[in-house]
């Protein structure tokens, strides 16, 4: 099964809608590929600079955010200009019905977490690695010595996604 | 225990249980518009699956940049048609006989209650409108929708909304939804299907009712629903009339998707729409709503009325009723889109296009366009719309412009003065 987890990046905003993970101007795009250098181009944090092309953003490997992340259109180019930048886990404390169907699709995590655990991440300094294990649905963050635990459960349907390698695969074997 | 009307849905097209919780439902209607779809044609074609399910219960249409602006667009329109004609789809809309699909599609009476119903669009929920379970989905979900024929969707919960008292005179279906979404907030709706009952939507017309469950999604919804009733087969008895005698005799028959009594809600609201005001979104989301009096006087570079949400005869007529006889301020560009050719040529009909012309308005075909900011009324940074579409999102439509959201006649009062206005200004 595939490995889930790396480099961490923190996006520390509620709401935050597909429109603004992929503007709708490139939606005219035919391959996956040609979104890669507009993922959350025009992304506004309030009162922080969100730079999309910070060494933090371009090693990232998970994504950690706060509430109903993926909000607006079923665009599912937000998941695939996720998707072509390495990124293969969101975690925050909820998303939006279609993006986070949208993930699973793709076979790529979503992960929610409860607003506390959130929080604990959020407070860990320094350059943050997360270890995602999915059979024991627990996730490990790692900031030098400090470590944070958190257990999240995954739909059963989804987790079969995962393990299917996606909706496609599953669909074609099973219907 | 009784159940919803999307519980019957649900179990009169349920195809498997995968796992407990999780419903692979047949799919009646599988909507394709031309900025979701390419890309799923594409990928069935690289894996050797380009097949469809079934030709006729897929409705494909050319909407969101039509007339192509770019060579990019005609590509994605040139794909669906390659596509289109390649499975023999019939019911593939072109320039010329193409609309926004979500009023284009009711229009042609393809969605019936009971049906089940997807579209690669998050505004596909509008659908529910007539009773039937339709779901905005994303990219992957279509292709094995077109390939299938199933989509999965979690075991349905409903949020029941009962819409009670008397609407006054200028304030709509749209005011309405603002009003809801504001107090759900964005994600009060997630994981749920709304469903709109109580007087106030049982006297409504099928456009309202359709504005009502576009904005579903606003809140989060997995959908929105409203009950299928006499209005219902009154609207669709043109492509009804060989299966029933009458269109009582359709509405009675309707009554088998009606919720029991005794269903289960997670929620259940009342609102009391006596005193509603008419209502405007401030902020880049859809839950920042306010009264039109604490928004007035906020200045204004355009106007848009259009959209899958209030593009249709009605939301012409209640603008028109305000535009007539005036001219829109000279700061203001004035659009409007009708939704659909049949729409345009109605309104054409009745004078109305006339009217707009008149004011000073700009007609564009039909074309979803400025709504997501693709084409046809773009705005530059820093420009304020007021606008008749769902999303006011930071640079929906146009980097750094700003989108105040809300009802055709308060769009179109908002033309005349330059500045956001209480429409009943201008009603006796």
């Amino acid at each position: 099964m595939k490995q889930f987890g790396g480099p961490a990046a923190f996006i520390d905003r509620n709401d935050i809608n597909t429109d603004e993970i992929i503007p709708a101007k490139y939606l005219t795009e035919i391959t996956k590929k040609a979104l890669q250098p507009h993922l959350l181009e025009d992304l506004h944090l309030e009162g922080v600079q969100f730079d999309p092309h910070s060494l933090e953003m371009q090693e990232a490997r998970v994504l950690i955010t706060r509430s109903n992340f993926g909000c607006g259109s079923s665009r599912e180019h937000a998941v695939w200009a996720l998707e072509v930048n390495d990124i293969n886990v969101v975690i925050g404390e909820s998303f939006a019905r279609i993006f986070r169907q949208n993930m699973f699709n793709c076979g790529i995590l979503a992960v929610e977490l409860s607003k506390t655990d959130l929080d604990r991440l959020f407070a860990l300094k320094g350059k943050v690695g997360v270890a995602v294990d999915l059979e024991r649905e627990k996730l490990t963050a790692t900031s030098g010595d400090a470590t944070v635990e958190c257990a999240f459960s995954l739909n059963a349907f989804d987790k079969k996604l995962i393990g299917a390698g996606g909706w496609l695969a599953f669909a074609d074997a099973n219907y | 225990m009784g159940q919803t009307i999307t519980e019957k849905i649900f179990a009169a097209h349920l195809r498997d249980t995968p796992t407990p919780g999780n419903m692979v439902l047949d799919i009646d209607v599988i909507m394709c518009h031309e900025i979701t779809t390419p890309i799923a044609i594409m990928d069935l074609m690289e894996k050797g699956m380009d097949r469809v399910c079934d030709p006729t219960r897929i409705k494909a249409v050319i909407d969101h940049v039509t007339p192509p602006k770019d060579s990019k667009t005609a590509t994605q329109a040139k794909i669906m048609r390659d596509w289109a004609k390649r499975h023999n789809i019939k019911d593939f809309f072109d320039i010329g006989r193409n609309g926004v699909c979500h009023a284009l599609f009711p229009e042609k009476g393809f969605i019936r209650p009971g049906n089940t119903v997807i579209m690669g669009d998050s505004h596909t929920c509008t659908h529910g409108a007539f009773g039937a379970f339709a779901a905005g989905v994303g990219t992957t979900d279509l292709e094995v929708g077109i390939f299938k024929g199933v989509c999965a969707f979690r075991t349905p919960k409903s949020l029941k909304i009962e819409v009670t008292g008397t609407l006054q005179k200028g304030v709509v279906a749209k005011d309405i939804i603002l009003n809801i979404i504001k107090k759900l907030t964005v994600n009060g709706g997630t994981d749920l299907v709304i469903e709109f009952c109580g007087p106030v939507i049982d006297a409504m017309n099928m456009s309202s009712r359709m504005t009502l469950c576009n904005m579903a999604v606003e809140a989060g919804a997995t959908s929105g629903v409203c009950r299928p009733d006499l209005v219902t087969a009154q609207y669709l008895w043109p492509f009804i009339k060989d299966e029933y005698q009458s269109p009582e005799q359709a509405a009675e028959a309707f009554c088998r998707w009606h919720s029991d009594a005794d269903a289960h809600y997670e929620r259940v609201l009342t609102l009391d729409v006596s005193t509603l005001a008419p209502q405007v979104t401030y902020g880049f989301k859809p839950d920042n709503v306010k009264d039109i009096s604490e928004m007035e006087g906020t200045k204004i570079d355009q106007v848009y009325i259009g959209s899958c949400t209030n593009g249709r005869i009605e939301d012409i007529r209640e603008a028109a009723a305000i535009v007539r006889g005036k001219t829109i301020a000279n700061s203001v560009r004035g659009i409007l889109t009708p939704a659909t050719p049949a729409i345009f040529s109605q309104a054409l009909e009745e004078g109305l296009i006339k009217i707009f012309m008149d004011s000073g308005f700009c007609v564009l075909n039909p074309t979803c366009g400025a709504c997501l900011g693709m084409s046809s009324g773009v705005l530059a940074e820093g420009e304020v719309c007021a606008s008749t579409t769902n999303r006011n999102f930071n640079g929906r439509m146009g980097k750094g412009g700003m989108v105040h959201l809300m009802s055709p006649a308060s769009a179109a009062a908002a033309a005349i003065t330059g500045a956001i206005t209480d429409p009943r200004r201008f009603l006796d």
